[in-house]
C-alpha cells in the first residue's frame, strides 16, 4: 500500500502562466505547501483573495515530523474549516511521565480546562496534518474559491518587479516568470528564499543529534508522554516516546555530537536500540528514521517590503515544546487579516509591521522557552549536568522541585503584551483576556464562543448596551451580544467578567483582544478600533 | 521581605558549620558536587523570594561587590 506520504497530491500540471506573453500578476503568491504555506493560503482563499501557493514538490510532508498541535492552532484551524477531521483522526493526550535513569521520578496532567471546544493537544503526523489542508483546499476550489497550488514548481530567483515582487519558477517543462504584489515565504528552515534575498538567519547552534524513529507496533503503553533523562537504554542521554494515530509511535533518541549519520541511521544500528528500549520481544517495524540537530534562531525581521516570512523560514526552535509548526500557524493567523486590509486599502502598509512585532515577540518567547528546554535536557557544562541531576532527584521525593523539571515547557497561546496594536484595559476584568491575549473559548447557549469570532472586528458586548454595527474608516465592526443568562457553565462570567457586572471587547478578526472597557463608549472604541488597524 | 539577611543569623555557628562538613565526610567529589546542588535547590526553595534570591546569587558570585557586571553564565535569551 502506497503511503500518505509518497502518494502525489498536487502534482505538476501546466499553468496558463507558462504560455504567457508577459508575467503574469498575482495579489498574492505563498512560497511552500507546508502547514503554514496552506493555513495562509487558505484564510486568503475563503476570504476571496486569490492566491496560488508554489512547491518544489508534490506531496506532503515525507515522515511523521511535526506531530504535537495545541489548542490554540486548532481553534485556528477552526476558522480556516478544517480542525474537524485532525482532532477525529489524532490521538488525544494528558498525561506525561518523566524518567530518571531506571526511576519514574514524576508524573504530570496537562489537567485541560473545562468549557473549551478542543483538547489541549493532539498528536498527529504532519502528512496527516498536511493532506486534512490539502482537502480544504480542494473543498475551497470547488466552491470556486481564488486558490491553486502548483506542485514541482520551485522558485530559483527573487527580485523586485515594480511595486511587487518578481519570481522565476522552474518546473519539469521548463521555467517561467510570475510577479506578486505580495509574497509569504513559507519555505521552511532553510529557506531558499530568504537565501536568495541574501538575510541573515542568526541565533544558537546545538551541538548534539537525535534520532527519530517512528514505529508500527501493537504495544501496551498507554496514551501518554514519556520522557526518560538518562536511561538505563541510552545511558547519558535522553528518549521520547509518544503515541501517533494508526499504532505509530514517536521515539527519540538522542545520540550526542560526534556520531556517523548515515550509520546511525541503518536499520540494524536502528533496531537494536529500540529493542533495548521496548524490550527484545517488542514487535515492531520502522515507518521512518531521521536525524536531525536543530538551532534557535530567528530573522531580525520577519517582513521585508512586500515579502513575508513566516513559520520555520523566519523562526526556527528546538521540538521540545512543540513550538514549530503551532508557532507557524499563529504566524500565518496573525498575518493574514492584516494583509487583508491592507490589500483593500483599509489599513496602511504599516500594519504589517505590527506582524513582525508580534510574531518577533511570540518567535522570541519560544526561542527562550525551547533554549531552556534544550539545555536542561542536554546540559552542556558539568555544574549545569550536576544542578538538572540535583533537581530531577529532587522532583521523585518533593514537589517543589516538579515545576524545576523542563523536558519542554509545550505550547500554549501568545499574547502580545505590549503590541502597539493594543487599545486600553479595563480595572477589574480578568487577566487571561487582556487585551493582545486570543479570545478564551466558552460554552455558550448555542456552541462554542470561539465559533462566533474571527474574520472581522467584532465587538464582544456581554450585559453591556451597544449599536448592532459600528463603520469606521471603512471598517465594520459587528456586535456580538452575549448575555451571562445565556451562560450555561459560569465560563463566560468567569473568562471575560470577573468580578465586573458588563464587558465590551473589541476583537481583532484573529481572535485577539484588542481593548476593553466595562461599558461602552463610540469614541473609546473607534479610537482602539483605529490603533487595532495601525491608523 | 526583598533584602538578603548577611549579618549573623544561624546560632551556634560551630556546631552549624560542623555539621555541613560531616555532610561531605568520606563522600567522592561527585557525590559531594550532587549533595551541594540539591541542598541550594532546598534553600532556594525555602527562600523563595526572587529579589533575595538574586541578591544571593550576586552575593556568592562576588562577595566583595566589586563587578558591577552580574555572574557569568547566564543565557541571553
Amino acid at each position: 500500500m502506497a503511503r500518505i506520504f509518497e502518494t502525489p497530491l498536487y502534482p505538476y500540471r501546466r499553468s496558463p502562466d507558462q504560455d504567457a506573453a508577459a508575467p503574469v500578476r498575482h495579489p498574492v503568491v505563498v512560497v511552500g505547501a507546508g502547514p503554514v504555506g496552506l493555513a495562509c493560503a487558505i484564510d486568503l482563499a475563503r476570504q476571496d483573495i486569490p492566491v496560488v501557493v508554489l512547491d518544489e514538490n508534490d506531496k506532503v510532508s515525507f515522515g511523521s515530523r511535526a506531530i504535537c498541535f495545541a489548542k490554540r492552532p486548532l481553534e485556528i484551524l477552526d476558522r480556516l474549516g478544517c480542525a474537524e477531521p485532525m482532532v477525529e483522526k489524532g490521538v488525544v493526550w494528558n498525561v506525561g511521565k518523566v524518567f530518571f535513569g531506571d526511576r519514574r521520578v514524576y508524573e504530570f496532567n496537562l489537567l485541560p480546562e473545562a468549557g473549551h471546544r478542543r483538547p489541549a493537544f493532539i498528536n498527529l503526523q504532519q502528512y496527516y496534518f498536511e493532506k486534512f489542508l490539502v482537502d480544504r483546499v480542494r473543498e475551497l476550489q470547488a466552491e470556486g474559491r481564488p486558490i491553486e497550488i502548483r506542485g514541482n514548481s520551485k522558485v530559483t530567483a527573487v527580485g523586485r518587479g515594480g511595486d511587487g515582487v518578481a519570481l522565476s519558477v522552474e518546473t519539469p517543462e521548463g521555467p517561467y516568470r510570475m510577479r506578486a504584489d505580495w509574497l509569504i515565504a513559507c519555505d521552511g528552515a532553510n529557506s531558499p528564499i530568504r537565501a536568495m534575498m541574501g538575510l541573515d538567519f542568526v541565533g544558537r547552534v546545538f551541538e548534539d543529534n537525535f534520532l527519530i524513529a517512528d514505529v508500527v507496533m501493537e504495544a501496551a503503553f498507554p496514551t501518554e508522554r514519556w520522557f526518560w533523562f538518562d536511561p538505563p537504554f541510552n545511558r547519558g542521554q535522553s528518549a521520547l516516546l509518544h503515541k501517533q494515530p494508526d499504532g505509530v509511535w514517536r521515539i527519540d533518541l538522542q545520540l550526542g555530537w560526534n556520531i556517523d549519520k548515515e550509520r546511525e541511521k541503518q536499520p540494524e544500528n536502528v533496531i537494536p536500540r529500540l529493542k533495548a528500549m521496548l524490550g527484545e520481544d517488542a514487535k515492531f517495524t520502522l515507518e521512518w528514521v531521521s536525524i536531525y540537530t536543530f538551532q534557535c534562531r530567528r530573522m531580525e525581521s520577519f517582513r521585508h517590503g512586500q515579502v513575508l516570512f513566516a513559520g520555520d523560514s523566519a523562526h526556527q526552535v528546538s521540538p521540545f515544546g512543540a513550538r514549530g509548526a503551532n508557532s507557524g500557524l499563529q504566524d500565518a493567523d496573525n498575518l493574514v487579516w492584516k494583509l487583508k486590509l491592507v490589500m483593500e486599502g483599509s489599513a496602511p502598509e504599516s500594519l504589517l509591521d505590527s506582524y513582525d512585532t508580534e510574531r518577533l515577540y511570540g518567535a522570541d518567547e519560544n526561542i527562550l522557552n525551547s533554549s531552556r528546554s534544550t539545555d536542561f535536557i542536554t546540559p552542556k557544562s558539568e555544574m549545569s549536568r550536576i544542578f538538572r541531576d540535583a533537581v530531577l532527584d529532587l522532583s521523585e521525593h518533593f514537589a517543589f522541585a516538579r515545576p524545576l523539571v523542563n523536558s519542554g515547557r509545550l505550547s500554549v497561546p501568545c499574547t502580545y503584551d505590549g503590541s502597539p496594536l493594543n487599545g486600553p484595559d479595563a480595572q477589574g476584568l480578568p487577566p487571561r483576556t487582556r487585551p493582545g491575549s486570543p479570545a478564551v473559548d466558552a460554552p455558550i447557549k448555542e456552541g462554542w464562543l470561539l465559533d462566533r469570532l474571527g474574520d472581522r472586528f467584532q465587538l464582544l458586548t456581554i450585559d453591556a448596551e451597544a449599536p448592532d454595527l459600528i463603520e469606521n474608516g471603512g471598517i465594520a465592526v459587528e456586535r456580538l451580544a452575549l448575555s451571562t443568562a445565556d451562560d450555561p457553565t459560569g465560563a463566560l462570567k468567569e473568562r471575560y467578567l470577573g468580578d465586573a457586572g458588563s464587558a465590551v471587547y473589541l476583537l481583532r478578526p484573529d481572535q485577539h483582544v484588542a481593548a476593553r472597557w466595562t461599558a461602552f463608549d463610540r469614541a473609546e472604541v473607534e479610537a482602539a478600533l483605529a490603533k487595532a488597524t495601525g491608523r | 521581605m526583598t533584602t538578603l539577611n548577611t549579618a549573623p543569623n544561624i546560632p551556634q555557628p560551630d556546631d552549624f558549620y560542623a555539621e555541613l562538613l560531616a555532610l561531605h565526610e568520606g563522600r567522592s567529589k561527585a557525590e559531594s558536587d550532587a549533595i551541594n546542588a540539591r541542598l541550594v535547590l532546598i534553600l532556594a526553595n525555602h527562600i523563595g523570594d526572587r529579589q533575595v534570591l538574586r541578591n544571593a546569587l550576586k552575593a556568592a558570585a562576588d562577595p566583595g561587590g566589586r563587578r558591577s557586571a552580574g555572574p557569568e553564565g547566564h543565557a541571553r535569551r
